[in-house]
């Protein structure tokens, strides 16, 4: 992978004015993927607004680490529960079109 | 216009102290922020609310006005206006972690469009939207103007989109504030109802509706596909209800449109009426072989 195509992790923390150790405990978690190129840490961009939820849920909301892994696996689920409804009304609407 | 009563928004008493108003909207934020809450409409609302309220009473200087204007606050619309006036020129509107829109009219008129203090780099909220589209629509690849807050945006919509499917078009979505990224917008699409075929997943099904003499005794006819018109063979002694397939006559695979689902027919058998003497009387020679 290019890192040119990537967020520098030390980049975003100066941007953000936060620590680094944040997103490493992120990390440490699993709700973040870092990638490691010539011992420079870097997201993709990809992340970037995962990360940034993340961060305004830590520092702006208050919440810990823990309460940010609840609330992500929760959102997750919320979001395959709508692709799920999504799912059954596609069905149901083919047997009922005119609902 | 009404007043608002931003203590009783964030749950807090006139005398709250700085750390007691940003316990009190952090408690609420977490309750009602959108990220925390896809897609719920009033939690958006009363976000608005509490980030309005945020905005002023965790503000001294907008704080002590209120305060002291308070209900009266139209009558202190008149005697800061020359304040506000300089206060606009000063701060672009722009900086505004939020759309305009996200506040209320009493805010505009106490405060103007005046910035927040705050230097603080803010994400523009996400936007989402529905896009309804028909089946045709939807099955071939096309590029759709859309407006956004004012603004024309050009998209291109892959054929193969599924009904409540998202896509996210990226910074299109609020503006971000003292220099943060734009916010995401989500496009929802709905898929409306096509008079002769349904849709499940990517395979299409339609009904045909077949003559006793064609179903009893096999034949040819030209049917009506969304890839245009195409000639089947219906085999002798069709059932009503009897299902074919025509393979690759169905819907585009979503992002892989060189792959097709099937398209499914079914038969429904008509059954002559208004019958001839000389029917009749071949019908019964018929029944009675």
């Amino acid at each position: 992978m290019k890192s040119k195509n990537l967020i520098s992790l030390s980049e975003l923390c100066a941007h953000h004015n936060i620590e680094i150790s944040f997103i490493h405990s992120l990390q440490a978690t699993g709700l973040i993927h870092i990638v490691v190129i010539k011992e420079v840490y870097f997201i993709t961009p990809e992340q970037l607004h995962l990360l940034e939820q993340y961060i305004y849920f830590h520092f702006s909301l208050d919440i810990n680490l823990e309460g940010i892994e609840t609330i992500s696996h929760l959102l997750n689920s919320i979001k395959s529960l709508h692709h799920e409804t999504e799912r059954l009304k596609n069905r149901l609407q083919f047997y009922e079109p005119h609902l | 216009m009404d007043y608002v009563d931003y203590y009783k928004i964030l749950g807090i008493d006139r005398l709250a102290s700085a750390q007691e108003v940003k316990k009190a909207f952090r408690a609420s934020a977490r309750k009602y922020h959108p990220d925390l809450n896809p897609n719920n409409s009033e939690a958006k609302l009363s976000f608005q609310k509490i980030n309005e309220a945020n905005d002023v009473l965790s503000d001294p200087e907008k704080r002590k006005k209120y305060d002291q204007y308070g209900k009266d606050w139209q009558d202190a619309e008149a005697h800061e206006k020359a304040q506000q006036n300089q206060s606009r020129n000063r701060q672009g509107r722009t900086n505004r972690p939020q759309n305009e829109s996200d506040f209320s009219d009493f805010f505009e008129s106490m405060f103007g469009g005046a910035s927040r203090g705050q230097q603080v780099k803010y994400r523009g909220q996400d936007f989402t939207t529905t896009l309804a589209l028909n089946l045709l629509d939807a099955y071939k690849t096309h590029k759709q103007t859309l407006n956004v807050n004012g603004k024309a945006i050009r998209i291109t919509i892959p054929a193969g989109i599924e009904n409540g499917q998202s896509i996210k078009i990226t910074g299109h979505g609020g503006l971000g504030a003292n220099g943060g990224p734009n916010g995401d917008l989500y496009l929802t699409f709905s898929i409306l109802n096509h008079p002769d075929f349904r849709r499940l997943g990517n395979n299409l099904y339609t009904d045909i509706t077949l003559d006793l003499y064609t179903a009893i005794l096999g034949g040819e006819m030209t049917i009506a596909t969304l890839d245009g018109r195409v000639k089947i063979k219906v085999k002798p002694e069709t059932q009503n209800g009897d299902q074919i397939k025509l393979k690759g006559k169905g819907f585009p695979i979503y992002k892989n449109e060189s792959v097709f689902g099937d398209l499914y027919i079914s038969y429904t058998i008509k059954i002559p009426t208004d019958l001839t003497d000389k029917q009749k009387e071949l019908f019964t020679e018929i029944s009675k072989l």
